[in-house]
């Protein structure tokens, strides 16, 4: 390389390295774009001559419809109840498998187990061993007293269903994430306890939780994200019903988009959504990257 | 937290034993069912005692289920093929556009750099409907739709942001010094690039590729929207069994299991990057 190209070589470089990653960046922006775009206007596929610009109609329309109300209602709760319960067993078998012996790294590979099938796959799984004529869990469910346990296609037992096939699945990644954190913890401060008999509580609650929260908070609001989005494991099971029992905001965008042809609604729904996660994931990312530092600077 | 009294580790054992149960018997119990024939699954009470056969995979494997209303076509190795040829297209191509921009951010610190890294960072998070609705009618007028090409494209929104963020960490971990003293030997930035960087940042490229192939293998909801039957990877495919009729419950489960061993044979074989990887290098597995 000669010298007079050099300076322009070393100032282009980085751009042609990333101009593939620009182009994949733009791929995306476009659609989403036309996704804000589609949420103003009136556009329903069966009606295309009443397709138009109505500003924020679609929103408003959203926010005074109570079946709107409860996809918020039903997003939230699914949240709720999938990593509330997430965490505190991640966090339970993270402590149990804190030592390393042999025996508890084996046990925390194949606990990883469920978290690497598809959320979809998993679901079908589940529907297998709910089935009420053969299904397992059925059995065990008449064993237990509950001879006509309907599962998922029960309403009143559908959310359980499906936040247990969550936990099943995604327990695992909170497991994996806070023993991590945990087996990066400094020695000092719990031998310093354990030589004065300080009690196991005040270890759990002074020490422990205290060091540990970054990460929890990192691991949580990872899985707030995807829990608020969930979507294949809902449709797998039920498609949001029975009736609308789970319908889940990508659920309800789904089926208002591919049921109703109702694109502008379901735009509505998925910018509503966007708006959710776009304040989470930032929240997520500044705290996963002051995290990244802290492991890298540990080396 | 040391401390181990008997009854403490009676009760760690106990705990352990449920927690196993929990997450592994779901697995145990249908790869069971993948063997037993539809007598056998629909037995009352259920028993783990039967004779094992090999008829459900023999059926998926050929296409052909025999059934009493008469043959039954289906096509889950063409399902299975279409998860193999997206998966790897995908995390291949993430591989070739990835690497290099990651290591544009990593070494040179410019402005563009951060703001593409987290537009697509921002966007890995974002609900994927919002992309796909807007999507599908494009692709639609693009001859896209239904087809590898457009598919594999749409995967790079799962997999390049996790090529690229993990790959980056590393890179940025490589001293400076070390690619200095080999461009002084006379080398140019490309070998610098391909003879001390990648190698060195290997571990990361390892954690990054398992993790994108896992996630792009087990993605459900770009091929529901964008493919047919065609095109549909596994998730897809296995998922419509549940309403074909004529179907055997022994060869759902046997489709499952198919499904799924890909991602478990890889997650147990390469299990020392899967912790970086899920983390992100968050923490140092």
């Amino acid at each position: 390389m000669d010298g007079s190209r050099r300076p322009f070589m070393r100032k282009a470089l980085p751009y042609l390295l990333s101009l593939p990653a620009l182009l994949v960046c733009i791929g995306i922006l476009i659609p989403f774009g036309t996704a804000v775009y589609y949420s103003l206007q009136r556009y329903n596929l069966a009606f295309p001559m009443t397709r138009g610009f109505i500003w924020l109609e679609n929103y408003t329309l959203l926010f005074t419809d109570p079946a709107f109300w409860n996809t918020v209602r039903v997003s939230l709760l699914y949240t709720l109840y999938t990593v509330g319960f997430e965490l505190v067993l991640g966090l339970g078998i993270a402590m149990l498998l804190q030592r390393r012996s042999l025996f508890n790294n084996m046990m925390s590979i194949l606990l990883l187990l469920p978290l690497m099938i598809a959320p979809a796959i998993a679901a079908l799984m589940w529907k297998l061993m709910t089935n009420p004529g053969f299904g397992i869990l059925s059995y065990f469910a008449s064993l237990l007293g509950f001879p006509d346990f309907k599962w998922a296609s029960a309403s009143s037992s559908a959310l359980f269903t499906v936040v247990l096939i969550d936990i099943w699945v995604y327990t695992p990644f909170m497991m994996v994430l806070l023993l991590a954190g945990l087996r990066a913890l400094p020695r000092q401060p719990f031998e310093a306890a354990e030589l004065d008999g300080v009690p196991q509580s005040f270890v759990f609650f002074r020490i422990t939780l205290p060091m540990l929260t970054p990460y929890i908070i990192t691991a949580t609001l990872f899985r707030m994200l995807e829990s608020i989005q969930q979507f294949d494991i809902i449709y797998a099971m039920t498609q949001g019903g029975p009736g609308n029992t789970l319908m889940a905001f990508q659920v309800a965008a789904y089926l208002e988009r591919y049921q109703y042809t109702n694109v502008g609604r379901s735009a509505a729904i998925l910018m509503v959504l966007w708006a959710i996660t776009f304040l989470l994931s930032n929240l997520f990312i500044k705290q996963w990257l002051r995290l990244r530092e802290r492991a890298r600077g540990m080396g | 937290m040391e401390r181990q009294t008997t009854t403490g580790r009676v009760v760690r054992v106990m705990l352990l034993t449920l927690v196993g149960l929990f997450f592994l018997f779901p697995i145990f119990w249908v790869l069971l069912m993948s063997f037993q024939t539809n007598q056998d699954i629909l037995r009352i009470p259920p028993s783990i005692f039967f004779e094992p056969t090999l008829g459900n995979y023999k059926a998926l494997i050929s296409g052909r289920l025999e059934s009493t209303a008469g043959v039954l076509e289906i096509r889950f190795m063409n399902n299975l093929m279409n998860s193999v040829i997206l998966a790897v297209s995908s995390v291949a191509l993430s591989l070739l556009l990835g690497i290099p921009a990651a290591y544009a951010f990593a070494r040179f610190k410019f402005r563009l750099g951060e703001d593409i890294a987290f537009t697509l960072l921002s966007f890995r998070f974002a609900p994927p409907l919002l992309v796909l609705l807007p999507l599908a009618i494009y692709f639609q007028q693009m001859g896209l739709i239904d087809t590898y090409i457009g598919l594999i494209w749409v995967y790079q929104l799962i997999t390049l942001p996790l090529i690229l963020w993990i790959v980056r960490g590393y890179f940025e971990d490589i001293s400076e010094d070390i690619e200095h003293a080999y461009r002084l030997d006379g080398n140019g930035w490309f070998k610098t690039f391909l003879h001390i960087a990648i190698p060195l940042a290997k571990p990361g490229i390892a954690a990054a590729t398992l993790l994108s192939f896992i996630f792009a293998w087990n993605n459900f909801v770009f091929a529901l929207i964008l493919a047919s039957a065609d095109k549909q990877p596994v998730t897809v495919g296995a998922l419509a069994f549940v309403t074909a009729s004529g179907i055997q419950y022994g060869q759902i489960a046997a489709s499952i299991v198919l499904s799924v061993t890909p991602t478990l044979l890889l997650a147990l074989y390469a299990q020392r990057y899967l912790v970086e990887g899920l983390s992100l290098g968050a923490v140092k597995g």
